[in-house]
């Protein structure tokens, strides 16, 4: 596979949804490239796209113009061939499962085999810190240790592209720290392509190679920034100017976004 | 004791209610008779008489169980007058009526959740199905399926306990199945799961909660749907022919008996249903 081919390619991407008060433009000339082992985080307001970007991704939404590649595939090809794990809001895990039996799930519906399984649900619950927890139950394990369960769970098929929609939204900052200097490890670690969808610039600016500001009505593209920030990245970052100016970019590109209405 | 205590609470007001209830409605009785002989009878004198009355109009309790008493422990068990000989038959008879209807409602709702034009063909004439009388339906019931030449008397007893417990399964699976969110469907559609994958990950084990509250309701629709079966003339055997034998010859002990003892089989049930219920919950991870 040619290895400097971008991993996701948009061009002149549109999505009309048709609704009873008619037609909604949910995105709108959506031109972006996500290279291989980019973190790639999505901003903006409610209704800006980015999540319905992300969908599209995932085939899950399906545009009604403009081109999606994933891996040089569509996207229901590329879904198909197991290119993507996905990360939901909610951590969504089955109550009547185990944290083993949940991160089991993927790899029973793909065809595993029995000990093939059992070795990557192992390893995939190390990878996020939740080893011996496996044989809980969800409502027995804190919400942040939900949502690492679902991480794994994601992870658990070896998909290069892990999409991620605001995964630590519901959970408290202090929580929601950790877990993305986690999130930072996992990815140095893995080397895997994620995209990102947030609501909190702080994070986005943490956490990205690139930042995509979105805003609304159309949704729409409004700033793609290139983070200056090393790849190593203590939480103390935060403090420093480049980060500032960074998450300055971000708010700025923001509030263009919404004086255009 | 904490949970008995309520419930023996509940009883004894019931016991004194069903004490007051005798005492007034069978003393008619001691006063026509004591009129008919020209005698002049106080209470103190009618009380004890209300309460051991061959054919009372409403049995006070300890003759209920006492003759009670008798059909159970009185009799060989293979007799025809054994309470528990009869018991065992309209057992015998929910069971078979609770298995169809949990397999028809079952059944029902899957094609239902499946194929939308089952839900627009099908869902309406189930709804109506429960609005006829079962009483009015049961005898037709049984009187067509001699006509088939079906000569057991627990085939048409079995589907009329059937069309009474089928409908609370039927209705709680369509929801269960239909309660996984959008988001847990489509995490499995990012795994590419087929339909059938869908179906025993999510949405069968998803509906389980909902089976088990339906079966409660549905195991005494098919108990009262047995009964039912059993009334009409004919019947002999079943609690509900010993209640319609009781009520035709003049014998309230044995109709009263033979009710407490269907309500007890009730009892039984539900409390096995729970059992079940919560041994397949702990199975399942629920919070105790």
């Amino acid at each position: 596979m040619n290895t400097t081919a971008p991993v996701i390619e948009a061009k002149g991407l549109n999505l009309v949804f048709q609704t009873a008060d008619g037609p909604v433009q949910a995105l709108k000339d959506v031109d972006l490239a996500i290279n291989r082992g980019e973190f790639v985080s999505f901003i903006g307001p409610s209704g800006c796209g980015k999540t319905t970007f992300l969908r599209c991704i995932a085939a899950l939404e399906h545009p009604t113009g403009g081109s999606l590649t994933v891996n040089g595939m569509t996207p229901d090809e590329a879904r198909r061939r197991r290119a993507y794990g996905y990360v939901f809001q909610a951590a969504g895990l089955y109550p009547w499962r185990t944290i083993a039996g949940n991160v089991r799930l993927p790899l029973e519906i793909m065809g595993f085999d029995r000990a093939e399984q059992e070795a990557r649900v192992e390893r995939v619950l190390d990878l996020v810190d939740l080893k011996g927890f496996g044989k809980k139950f969800p409502w027995q394990l804190s919400g942040g240790m939900q949502q690492r369960a679902s991480i794994a769970r994601a992870l658990a098929f070896d998909a290069d592209i892990l999409l991620m929609d605001e995964p630590f939204g519901a959970l408290d900052e202090i929580v929601r720290d950790r877990l993305n200097e986690e999130l930072l490890k996992l990815w140095a670690r893995t080397g895997k392509t994620i995209g990102f969808v947030t609501h909190s610039i702080p994070e986005a600016v943490y956490l990205s190679t690139k930042i995509v500001v979105m805003s609304p009505r159309p949704g729409r593209i409004t700033d793609i920034i290139d983070s200056p920030l090393p790849k190593e990245r203590p939480l103390d970052i935060r403090d420093s100017r480049a980060f500032i100016e960074v998450a300055h970019r971000v708010r700025e590109g923001l509030r263009a976004g919404h004086s255009y209405d | 004791m904490r949970r008995l205590l309520p419930i023996l609470t509940v009883l004894a007001a019931i016991v004194a209610v069903w004490y007051a209830a005798a005492v007034w409605m069978n003393a008619t009785w001691v006063f026509d008779q004591a009129e008919r002989n020209g005698q002049v009878v106080t209470w103190a004198e009618v009380i004890p008489q209300t309460m051991a009355q061959d054919r009372p109009l409403l049995p006070p309790p300890h003759q209920v169980a006492a003759t009670l008493w008798k059909g159970v422990a009185g009799q060989a068990v293979t007799s025809k007058r054994s309470l528990v000989y009869h018991s065992f038959i309209t057992f015998r008879g929910t069971m078979m009526g609770f298995g169809l209807g949990i397999l028809f409602g079952v059944g029902l709702a899957i094609s239902i959740v499946r194929f939308r034009v089952m839900e627009m063909s099908v869902m309406p004439w189930a709804i109506i199905s429960q609005t006829v009388p079962i009483v009015a339906l049961a005898p037709m019931i049984l009187a067509v399926s001699f006509q088939l030449g079906i000569e057991s008397r627990e085939v048409p007893k079995a589907i009329i306990s059937a069309y009474l417990s089928f409908f609370p399964v039927l209705v709680s699976m369509v929801k269960g199945l239909r309660s996984p969110d959008a988001a847990q469907l489509d995490l499995l559609r990012t795994y590419s799961a087929s339909d059938p994958q869908t179906f025993w990950k999510l949405r069968l084990p998803a509906s389980l909660p909902y089976f088990f509250a339906s079966l409660k309701v549905a195991i005494a629709a098919a108990l009262v749907g047995t009964i039912v079966g059993e009334l009409p003339t004919g019947a002999i055997e079943g609690l509900g022919a010993r209640m319609l034998i009781g009520s035709q010859f003049g014998e309230p002990l044995i109709m009263w008996a033979s009710l407490v003892a269907a309500a007890l089989l009730a009892g039984v049930l539900i409390v096995a249903v729970g059992l079940v219920e919560r041994a397949a919950n702990r199975r399942m991870g629920v919070r105790a």
